[in-house]
């Protein structure tokens, strides 16, 4: 019994030695970050073009992000929006759009104007089951004003919806933007 | 139970040629001090030849003749054994007896001790039938019925144990002699264990235990197979459940062989399932829950030496309410104001994300061998592998990708003494090495919350039990714990340049890889624990116990490499690299009164805690969902303090009453504030009645009274939120309401046949269908506990 329990000691302690040597130096691969939004751009046709640029290249890193908007807005003026959402922390950069129209019975934009702002805005394109989804839109502005726009996407709200109050969901996005119209 | 076995016999040959003129020569000794053993009757099996040792503990047998005779010895306190010996020759034997079982027995059920020198610990033991009665439960819920314990939730099923307001990595799980290891540092992180295939619970509060860990400052929780005899008998049992809340069932199935030679084996299969489970007022989207598990044993055991193999596996997938997954802080605010849950559909066992699914793989081989005069050595090794995924809402290709995708692996060799040869002492000393390494898949397109790592542990301890007279028994343990944790992770270059890691830790940089560092961080602890302890009996019903123990706890690996979003809890965590080990100082304090109609049993603590590392929320940063609250870990000093009660009254032979208490005041002593997460204030009285004749009912009416916490801090922060337009309070400290639930439960057993009974079991809880939130369900947030479940359980013992 004696001489049993020694082997079985001596099995036993190999083994961990064995465990603990099997130890390679290898660097663990790096994560390639997916469906990380680091870039919306937000582009408004209309009689002049006003482009609405959000981007944070280190995601939920804790550098800042930066928020432009290239001008001002005509008053008494309708223009077509489109968003467009990149993931550029990569070297490849990857067109998160297309994802989300994919998917787009699942997401949906909504477009939230601050005080003050005079501007309408409506959905220009639908899912599969006639929902809007916001990727397209049409903005028309009113009189000389400025305020906040927020673009906010959530995905699996409650479709259809009247509005963020009851859409639920998660927030994919949620951005504004300072806008001015004269 | 008695054992007395005879352990060595020394054959020494004396020539003599006469065929019935042999004799038969020896001592009984103490199998434990080699001290003699008198009046132990000697018989020669088939024959009227015996005799009896004297006080020398010596014996003759004279007139043998040459043939095999067996030897039957017996002594008054012990079983009787028998020996075959060939007697050719005049033989000198020694025969060890086993001989103060008896009186160790005694005790362990006094103390409800067989825990490897704790005696002096604060502790409590569940028992089979107790578990048997929650069989479709989490350990955490039936953990609960420990005074003193109560649990920390994500939802109804994942339930982690809180031990005098103590939890997650400070509170060690040691399953059949394995320390778990399974990624306990999160709060959303439930042990992996199946109840049934444990025979009984022991909850120790502090770390006293140290045979067990040096590092478990809020306790440990020390679970155990069934005991063998060695008879011949097959065991069987299976229980079959139903709840009405959830629609949940579950089957659990064990048989169990023993044989008089020593053989034993187990198995145990168990499968549950549940749908979405229901508040009083509306169904908990995505709360089902599926569980396989089987546990096999095989073993042998003699008094002298044994083994035993196990092999245990357990693969859980939980769903975690829909609605707790939120975007950003906006969404909390809403959640926070709403009063119920964004999300609320049909029901359905249907299992999405987000999800947990885990599964834990268990191996352990043990061997023990008794050595006369010394006592007993066992040596075990243990392999546990632990593989967590956690699913998350994602979009595209990734949707069925888990974003939490880790392999825990675990080997662990550890060997015991105790010595046992001291008539008033016991001592206990042990070695333990460990090897744990962590995998963290990149496949998962998130960044890793945990970093791949390797950890290596050693141990030495040693504990000494003793008692100085009937009145005074004392206990005195000292460990040591080496910890060496070598990481490789990744940091963001912005992050680790915000955490000022630049300037300290310069020298874990391995590789820049632009926007990412490869980091190697490692560190080195080494940790001393005490324990002392002090039984006093003031007479033969009233006992007083003092305890003290110091111990440490190097940060684990979330404490130290957290970094980045947490999704299921919509904040940015961040570990701190500069993190120390806490250091604990406990005193325990116990009162025990056992008389005829009344059992009456106070523990009361203190525990100082320097370094205590806790998560604190320090403002917000935005991202481009918007706006998250960063929570960081921090160190501070805690002072805890707490005193459990619980009383048993028999009115008469069919009416009792059973009282528990716990309470527990935490403070953050650095800030001046109360600590985050410490439970409320807790009050549970049952009544039972027995009527034997019935059936064997049972009836129990349970009340349970939780508090208030009014002792919280106050962690609300402002935010803005840009879709209203206005800074909004974050309201993420206020604790809910105090509340009470009733419970009732009735079982019958049914005598079928002398092997076999039948018992009938039916418990609702919740009776009233009460709405209420737990200060620490972290779901209590989103959505309401679980209303009303009526539970029919059959249990068919054969």
């Amino acid at each position: 019994m004696k001489n049993y329990l020694k082997l079985v000691s001596i099995t036993l302690f190999t083994l961990l030695f064995v465990a603990c040597s099997s130890d390679d130096d290898a660097a663990p691969e790096p994560v390639n970050e997916e469906e990380v939004i680091t870039t919306m751009i937000v582009t408004l046709n209309g009689p002049d073009q006003v482009v609405l640029t959000y981007q944070d290249l280190d995601g939920d890193g804790p550098d800042a992000e930066t928020l432009t908007v290239s001008g001002a807005l005509s008053a008494n003026t309708t223009y077509e929006g489109s968003i467009r959402l990149l993931n550029e922390s990569e070297e490849e950069v990857e067109e998160i759009t297309e994802e989300i129209e994919e998917e787009d019975d699942e997401h949906q934009f909504f477009y939230t104007i601050g005080t003050g702002l005079d501007v309408t805005t409506e959905y220009a394109d639908e899912d599969e089951n006639g929902n809007p989804v916001g990727l397209s839109f049409t903005l028309t502005t009113g009189a000389a004003s400025s305020g906040s726009l927020t673009f906010t996407l959530r995905h699996e709200p409650t479709k259809p919806n009247d509005g963020l109050e009851n859409a639920g969901g998660s927030t994919d996005i949620e951005k504004s933007f300072d806008l001015v119209v004269q | 139970m008695k054992y007395c076995i005879i352990i060595t016999l020394l054959f020494s040959f004396v020539m003599n040629s006469q065929n019935c003129n042999h004799s038969l020569e020896g001592y009984v000794l103490d199998f434990h001090n080699g001290e003699p053993i008198a009046g132990a009757t000697l018989q020669i099996k088939n024959s009227q030849l015996q005799t009896i040792s004297d006080s020398n503990g010596k014996f003759i047998i004279n007139n043998l003749c040459e043939s095999s005779l067996e030897l039957i010895v017996s002594h008054i306190s012990c079983d009787q054994k028998t020996v075959e010996i060939d007697i050719k020759k005049t033989i000198q034997t020694t025969i060890y007896l086993e001989h103060h079982i008896e009186e160790l027995e005694i005790v362990a059920i006094k103390g409800n001790n067989s825990n490897n020198g704790a005696i002096s610990a604060q502790k409590e033991k569940i028992d089979k039938k107790i578990i048997d009665n929650f069989s479709s439960e989490s350990l955490g819920t039936i953990l609960k019925l420990a005074k003193g314990v109560s649990s920390i939730n994500t939802g109804n099923k994942i339930v982690k144990p809180v031990i005098n307001g103590l939890h997650s990595s400070r509170i060690i799980i040691m399953n059949n002699n394995v320390r778990m290891e399974d990624q306990e540092w999160g709060i959303e992180h439930a042990p992996n264990i199946d109840v049934n295939a444990i025979d009984n619970i022991t909850v120790i509060k502090g770390s006293n235990a140290l045979a067990y860990a040096g590092d478990a400052i809020g306790g440990i929780v020390v679970l155990k197979p069934l005991r063998y005899l060695n008879k011949d008998t097959l065991y069987g049992k299976t229980i079959a459940g139903f709840q009405s809340n959830g629609w949940g069932y579950n089957l659990n199935s064990m048989l169990s062989k023993s044989f008089k030679n020593g053989w034993f084996t187990n198995g145990n299969v168990g499968y549950k399932q549940n749908g979405d489970l229901n508040s009083p007022d509306y169904n908990l989207t995505n709360t089902g829950a599926k569980s396989f598990s089987g546990n096999g044993i095989v073993g042998y055991q003699k008094f002298e030496y044994g083994f035993e193999a196990n092999l245990s596996y357990i693969d859980n997938t939980m769903g975690i309410l829909s609605a707790s997954h939120i975007g950003n802080v906006g969404d909390l605010v809403n959640a926070i104001d709403n009063e119920e849950p964004l999300v609320i559909d049909d029901f359905s066992y249907a299992i999405n994300s987000p999800k947990q699914e885990v599964t834990h793989l268990l191996g352990k081989i043990n061997f023990y061998k008794r050595f006369n005069t010394l006592g007993k050595l066992s040596v075990q090794y243990d392999y546990q592998n632990n593989h967590r995924y956690e699913f998350d809402k994602r979009i595209g290709d990734d949707r069925d990708k888990p974003v939490v995708d880790l392999e825990l692996i675990t080997q662990n060799i550890k060997s015991d003494l105790m010595i046992d040869k001291f008539d008033n002492s016991t001592i206990y000393i042990g070695v333990t090495g460990k090897y744990q390494e962590n995998i963290a898949n990149p496949e998962t397109g998130v960044r890793r919350l945990i970093p791949d790592y390797e950890k290596t542990d050693i141990s030495l301890y040693g504990i000494w039990n003793t008692s100085f007279n009937d009145k005074l028994k004392t206990d005195f343990g000292v460990r040591y714990d080496y910890n060496f944790i070598d990481a490789k992770k990744y940091y963001k270059t912005s992050r680790w340049e915000e955490r000022g890691y630049s300037e300290d830790f310069s020298d874990f940089i391995v590789d820049d890889l632009g926007t990412q560092l490869l980091t190697n961080p490692t560190f080195t602890y080494h940790n001393m624990s005490l324990s002392a302890g002090l039984i006093y009996s003031i007479n033969k019903n009233n006992d007083l116990i003092f305890n003290y123990g110091l111990s440490s706890r190097p940060p684990n690996p979330s404490e130290l490499f957290s970094d980045g979003l947490h999704h299921s809890a919509a904040r940015i965590e961040l570990g701190d690299l500069r993190l120390t080990k806490e250091i604990s100082n406990r005193v325990g304090l116990s009162y025990q009164l056992e008389a005829s109609k009344i059992n009456l049993s106070i523990d009361a603590f203190i525990n100082q805690i320097n370094d205590f590392v806790y998560l604190k929320p320090t403002g917000t940063q935005t991202t481009v969902r918007g706006a998250f609250p960063v929570w960081e870990y921090f160190k501070t000093n805690a002072f805890l303090a707490g005193i459990d009660t619980n009383i048993d009254y028999q009115f008469t032979e069919l009416w009792s009453f059973n009282s528990k208490f716990s309470y527990v005041y935490g403070e953050n002593t650095e800030e001046d504030i109360p600590l985050i997460d410490i439970p409320a204030l807790r009050l549970n009285n049952t009544l039972n009645y027995k009527l034997k004749k019935w059936n064997h009912l049972n009836l129990r009416l349970a009340h349970e009274w939780v508090g208030r916490q009014n002792r919280y801090p106050d962690y609300n922060f402002e935010t803005y939120i840009p879709t209203i337009g206005e800074y909004v309070e974050v309201d993420i400290s206020s604790p809910p309401d105090a509340f009470q639930l009733v419970h009732l439960y009735g079982d019958m057993t049914f005598i079928l046949n002398q092997k076999s009974n039948l018992n009938l079991m039916i418990g609702i809880t919740n009776l009233f269908n009460t709405n209420y939130r737990e200060y620490l369900n972290r779901l209590r947030y989103y959505a309401d506990d679980t209303g009303r479940n009526i539970t029919i359980q059959i249990k068919f013992n054969y």
